[in-house]
Order: C-alpha cells, then sequence, then structure tokens
C-alpha cells in the first residue's frame, strides 16, 4: 500500500514559538492514523499545513500525490476537513449548510441536495435538518460540521480534535459514526488529546509534542513501549507512602509515581492481576493499609511521562519549560 | 473556466448571503427604513425649505436621494464581509476547491438584490409624497439600472475597505470618511453652480453628481428654466458615470480579491 499522506521536515515558527519542529509523517492509503498529542504540542498547525490553510516555513507535503505547497488548489478538491472549531454558518439551517458545501465542492445542484439529506440523516440530524444551526446543541453542530467534511465523498479526511468538548454519551456516539463512515476504502487522519480515542478509531498513532513526532505505532505498541501496566494504589494514611514506595519499589520495572496529596503511588508493571495479588499480600504482610487499588494500562499521561520524562497535563504550553505536574505526578 | 467557476461559485455565497439576509429580521428592518427615512427627512425638512424657479425642489431632490442612499447602503457590503471574516465558515471555504473570488464576488452580488429592494421602497415612499416620473418608462428603467451599476461599483470599494478594516464596528466610521465628501461635494441636494470653485469643480467630475444628474434626466425631474451644465461630466451625465463605474471595478474588484486571499490565508 502507498502512502496517501507525506510530510517531511515541517516547520511553522509564530515568532518565538515553533508550531512544528520538523514533523514527518506519513499515512498509508485507506488507514486511520490518529496525531496524538497534549494542548499545543501542534496538531492543528499540522493539519492546517496538509489542508493547505497554511504553507509551512521549511518543509515539503503531499496529499495523494499532489504537492501540497505547489498545486493547493488541487489538494482542495481531494480532502475533506473538520477543524478543530466547528465551521458552519449559524444562521443557516443544517441542510443549507450541507448543500452550500456540496455546491462549492461542485457536486451539482441535484447531488448536492440529495447528499446533504442523506448526511442529515446518517448523522441523526433529519429532524433537525430545517433548524437554522444556532438552535442546536455542541454535539449537533459537531456532527454537522464532521457531515460537512464527508459531503464530497473525498478520498481523504482531517478531523481535528473531531469529539472534544463533548460529553461523554455525544463522543461514544461520535466514534461509532466516524468508525461506521470511514472504512470503505476512505484515509483518516484524527488529531486527539485521548489515548482512548485513539485506541478506539486509529490503526496508527503518531504521539507529537513540541511540534516533533516522538513515538509512532500501535496502541497497543505505544502502550507495551512504556510497560504493559500500571499499578496505583493509595495508602490510608500519608505517614505509609515511604512504606508503599519501598514495598511497590520491588515489583516496579520502571520508575515510580508518587503524589503525596493524594497519597497514591504509581507503579509500571507487568504481570498483570497475578501480580496485583501479590503486591497485596506484600502491603498485607508489611502491615500498611490500602484505601484503593487500580490496576490499569497506561494512560496518555503515563506515554507522556515515560516518552518525555513529563506529564502530558504539564506540557500544555510549548512555548514553556517543562514544570512538575500539577498533581505533583512528577514528583520523584 | 476559471471565471465560470467564480460566477458559479459566487451564485452559492450570493443565496447564501440572501437566506442570511431573510433569516436575520433586524438587517431587512434597517433595508427598508433607511431608505423611508431618508425620503421623509430630505423631502420635508429640505424639500419645502428651499425654492427652485419653475419648479419643485422636493422633485428635484429625489435623484440625489436615490443616489445617496444606494451609495450609503453599499457600506451594508463591507459590513458584511468585514463580519464573515470573523466567522468560523470562513475556515470551512478555505478548505473548500471553490473559487478564491466567491465570497467577496458573492457579497456584491446579494448587495445588489439588496439595492433592488432599497431602490424599489425608496420609489415608493417618493411616489407618496409627491414625486413623479415624469420622462418615459424606459428612461426610468435606465435610471435604476445606472442606480444599479454605480452602487455594484461602490460596492466593490466598500469590499476592500471591509477586508481591511480590523472589525465591522470600524467600518461604519471608516466609510462614513469617505461616503459624506463624496455625497455632499456633489449636486446631491444643491445645484453644482452655487457651490465655491475649487468644490465646483470637485462636484462637477464627481461621478456621483453626474449619477444623480443622470437619474435627474431620465426621470424628467430636471425644472424646465434650469440652466444647462458647464462641464462635460454634467453634459454626458450617463457616459460618464457608466464610465467610472466600470474604471471603478476594474480598479477595485482585483485589489478586493487579492485582499480576502490575504486576509484569509492570516486567520
Ligand atoms: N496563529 C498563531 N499565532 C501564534 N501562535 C500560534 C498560532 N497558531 C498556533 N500557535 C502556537 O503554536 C503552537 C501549536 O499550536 P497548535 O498547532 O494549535 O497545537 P494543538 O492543535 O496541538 O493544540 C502553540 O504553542 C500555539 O500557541
Ligand atoms: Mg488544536
Amino acid at each position: 500500500m502507498k502512502d496517501i499522506i507525506q510530510a517531511t521536515g515541517l516547520v511553522k515558527r509564530y515568532g518565538e514559538v515553533v508550531a512544528l519542529d520538523g514533523l514527518d509523517l506519513s499515512v498509508r492509503e485507506g488507514t486511520i492514523v490518529a496525531l496524538l498529542g497534549p494542548n499545543g504540542a501542534g496538531k492543528t498547525t499540522a493539519v492546517s499545513v496538509l489542508t493547505t490553510l497554511i504553507e509551512p516555513d521549511e518543509g515539503s507535503a503531499t496529499v495523494a500525490g499532489v504537492d501540497v505547497l505547489k498545486d493547493p488548489a488541487e489538494v482542495r478538491k481531494l480532502i475533506g476537513l473538520s477543524g478543530q472549531y466547528a465551521a458552519v454558518d449559524k444562521d443557516l439551517t443544517g441542510y443549507e449548510n450541507l448543500d452550500m458545501i456540496g455546491c462549492l465542492y461542485h457536486l451539482g445542484r441535484k447531488r448536492a441536495r440529495s447528499r446533504a439529506r442523506e448526511l442529515l440523516d446518517r448523522f441523526d440530524l433529519a429532524d433537525a435538518a430545517d433548524r437554522p444551526v444556532k438552535t442546536y446543541s455542541g454535539g449537533m453542530r459537531r456532527r454537522l460540521d464532521l457531515a460537512g467534511a464527508l459531503v464530497a465523498e473525498s478520498p481523504v479526511l482531517f478531523l481535528d480534535e473531531p469529539t472534544t468538548g463533548l460529553d461523554l454519551i455525544s463522543r461514544r456516539e461520535l466514534w461509532r459514526l466516524i468508525r461506521t463512515l470511514v472504512d470503505q476504502g476512505t484515509t483518516l487522519l484524527l488529531t486527539t488529546q485521548y489515548l482512548e480515542e485513539a485506541d478506539r478509531l486509529a490503526d496508527d498513532v503518531l504521539v507529537i509534542d513540541k511540534g516533533k513526532a516522538i513515538a509512532h505505532g500501535t496502541v497497543d505498541e505505544l502502550k507495551d513501549m512504556v510497560g504493559g501496566e500500571r499499578i496505583e494504589i493509595k495508602v490510608a494514611d500519608r505517614e505509609d507512602l515511604p512504606a508503599a514506595h519501598e514495598v511497590l519499589g520491588r515489583v516496579a520495572v520502571g520508575e515510580l509515581q508518587g503524589d503525596e496529596r493524594s497519597r497514591t503511588v504509581v507503579a509500571p508493571v507487568t504481570g498483570g492481576a497475578r501480580e496485583l495479588a501479590g503486591v497485596l499480600q506484600l502491603f498485607e504482610s508489611n502491615e500498611v493499609p490500602v484505601s484503593e487499588v487500580v490496576l490499569r494500562r497506561p494512560t496518555l499521561d503515563d506515554v507522556f511521562l515515560a516518552l518525555t520524562g513529563a506529564s502530558a497535563e504539564s506540557r500544555e504550553q510549548t512555548s514553556e519549560p517543562a514544570k512538575p505536574g500539577r498533581r505533583g505526578r512528577g514528583s520523584r | 473556466m476559471n471565471f465560470l467557476t467564480a460566477l458559479g461559485d459566487g451564485l452559492v455565497i450570493a443565496r447564501r448571503n440572501l437566506i442570511k439576509l431573510k433569516r436575520v429580521p433586524d438587517v431587512l428592518v434597517f433595508v427598508l427604513l433607511s431608505p423611508i427615512m431618508f425620503v421623509l427627512l430630505f423631502a420635508y425638512v429640505f424639500g419645502s425649505a428651499i425654492d427652485i424657479p419653475g419648479g419643485s425642489y422636493r422633485e428635484f431632490l429625489m435623484g440625489g436621494i436615490f443616489g445617496q442612499t444606494v451609495i450609503f447602503g453599499a457600506t451594508f457590503t463591507g459590513a458584511g464581509l468585514a463580519e464573515d471574516m470573523q466567522k468560523g465558515i470562513i475556515d470551512r471555504f478555505r478548505s473548500l476547491p471553490m473559487s478564491r473570488a466567491a465570497v467577496v464576488l458573492g457579497r456584491t452580488a446579494s448587495d445588489v438584490i439588496y439595492n433592488v429592494i432599497t431602490l424599489t421602497v425608496m420609489a415608493i415612499t417618493g411616489l407618496i409624497v409627491g414625486w413623479r416620473i415624469r420622462g418615459s418608462l424606459l428612461d426610468a428603467l435606465a435610471a435604476f439600472l445606472l442606480l444599479l451599476l454605480f452602487a455594484y461599483s461602490v460596492s466593490w470599494v466598500m469590499a476592500l475597505l471591509g477586508l481591511s478594516v480590523p472589525s465591522p464596528e470600524v467600518l461604519n466610521n471608516a466609510s462614513f470618511i469617505v461616503i459624506f465628501p463624496l455625497t455632499f461635494i456633489a449636486n446631491t441636494f444643491v445645484p453644482a453652480e452655487s457651490l465655491p470653485t475649487v468644490l465646483r469643480v470637485f462636484a462637477e467630475w464627481n461621478p456621483i453628481s453626474s449619477l444623480v444628474q443622470a437619474v435627474r434626466e431620465l426621470f424628467g425631474n430636471i425644472p424646465p428654466g434650469a440652466p444647462e451644465p458647464a462641464s462635460w461630466p454634467l453634459q454626458n451625465p450617463v457616459i460618464y458615470t457608466v464610465l467610472c463605474a466600470c474604471l471603478i471595478i476594474a480598479i477595485f474588484a482585483p485589489l478586493a480579491v487579492r485582499r480576502y486571499v490575504r486576509v484569509a490565508k492570516k486567520s
């Protein structure tokens, strides 16, 4: 299979801020790739370059073999984009929005109309189709915006944080929609801050931070890369924290993360449930009372921690040096 | 080919603008009320104050009010674009394979419809307060077309202005600076001959004067004993106005489109 999106050495600076710092990227035809990274990592900037909205300072990119810089007009014919913020006209109805987009993709009046109705049906917006968008909820606007990206059945789709700001139910619903709509040979590049979202949707994940790719692989590969699972133990008494550190230190395969205020210690492990039972026995025999226990797969925060040595949430601004995490996860 | 795409896409955008005009009634109210207000205000405040030998000042005034109102109306084009540029939908437009000229082309086109509405309302109000078309119907039609053409050309100037201001609020002030002197240093409300020399020369070559002169002639609203205008533009007002409108479009349309591409890229 060939690469349908190709980018090499993308650099984009905004004054002092380096939004993209030599980003390389390739997406094979017919796959779903997630660009995963915290706020300010450069996800939107990367999507904007690939969708011809901004020009990079350095580097080059092609979409379906067409050069993004040399022939942007041609690229626009091949892509569908749903940006980070819903780009719909609030005074128009949902139907009018999609109809207009279809016309501007040059589908022809008739096709634009039927496609608009079709998508409104599929996105569960048929009842609201003839109401102005300003009466829509946030989730409905998001869905409409997403439908806008699908109007022309473009071979390459870009979705920038499609579910950010949605409640859990709308988010699940959108995941379902994206999966059913995109499995027919379409290539999709989506960006997200949530490993779970990448997990649900993507074949491959590219983790980016400070405008650079720092890891690449399937979700499972990434999770394995940072070490199997996490045991998270909350002790009943703050004074027991050193003891908890000592006990968990015996089984951990990597560095422990402790947080004094929430009285928790997190240990990367590989032994799963059996190991957990052993750990609990150790706590028991050392007479360290435990109030909460969690065995879980690594989260995005853990992946970041492992890859960059700082927690994702403390890295929201790439222009600033990494600080210790707000919740103190970074403390040693 | 490229030109046809631009035209087609422009029409799609124009249709969208008209839907919005219909749906946001406060704009429509303004569209309908301001021409009524202009006619009544000028007809009763000025129309009864000044005497014109051999004719009715109110009737003479009507051409001026027509001219002034459509030019003020062009501000709408700039305001609409300035507002569009702040809206999320522009981000959508930027990623679509549509003509880069479509947004500006569509806006100026939909404002022609806006001007048709304005002129209709104004004409009806005028007829009610005693204005009459005294020439042929064909001439009257030509007068309306000339008003629309000139308003269309001013729309392009305002489009450029609308795309150059940081917010729609700034636009009103900026456009008044342009519009006020242009509409007042003209024969809009007083005969150009009565102005002091410097202003008179300006007024005589001001295309708004020729527009108003042409409209007055075509409507048959020039009082019988009125002196022949002394300058070429006012002696050939229709030709001069058409020439000016074409020149304005030829200069400002490319500038406005280029400006749109520049602004759209930056956001
Ligand atoms: N138009 C802009 N002007 C100045 N700085 C910008 C602009 N766009 C993005 N940035 C900066 O570039 C960095 C990357 O931004 P962005 O691509 O939006 O990140 P993400 O989408 O991953 O949250 C951030 O530090 C952001 O503040
Ligand atoms: Mg973003």
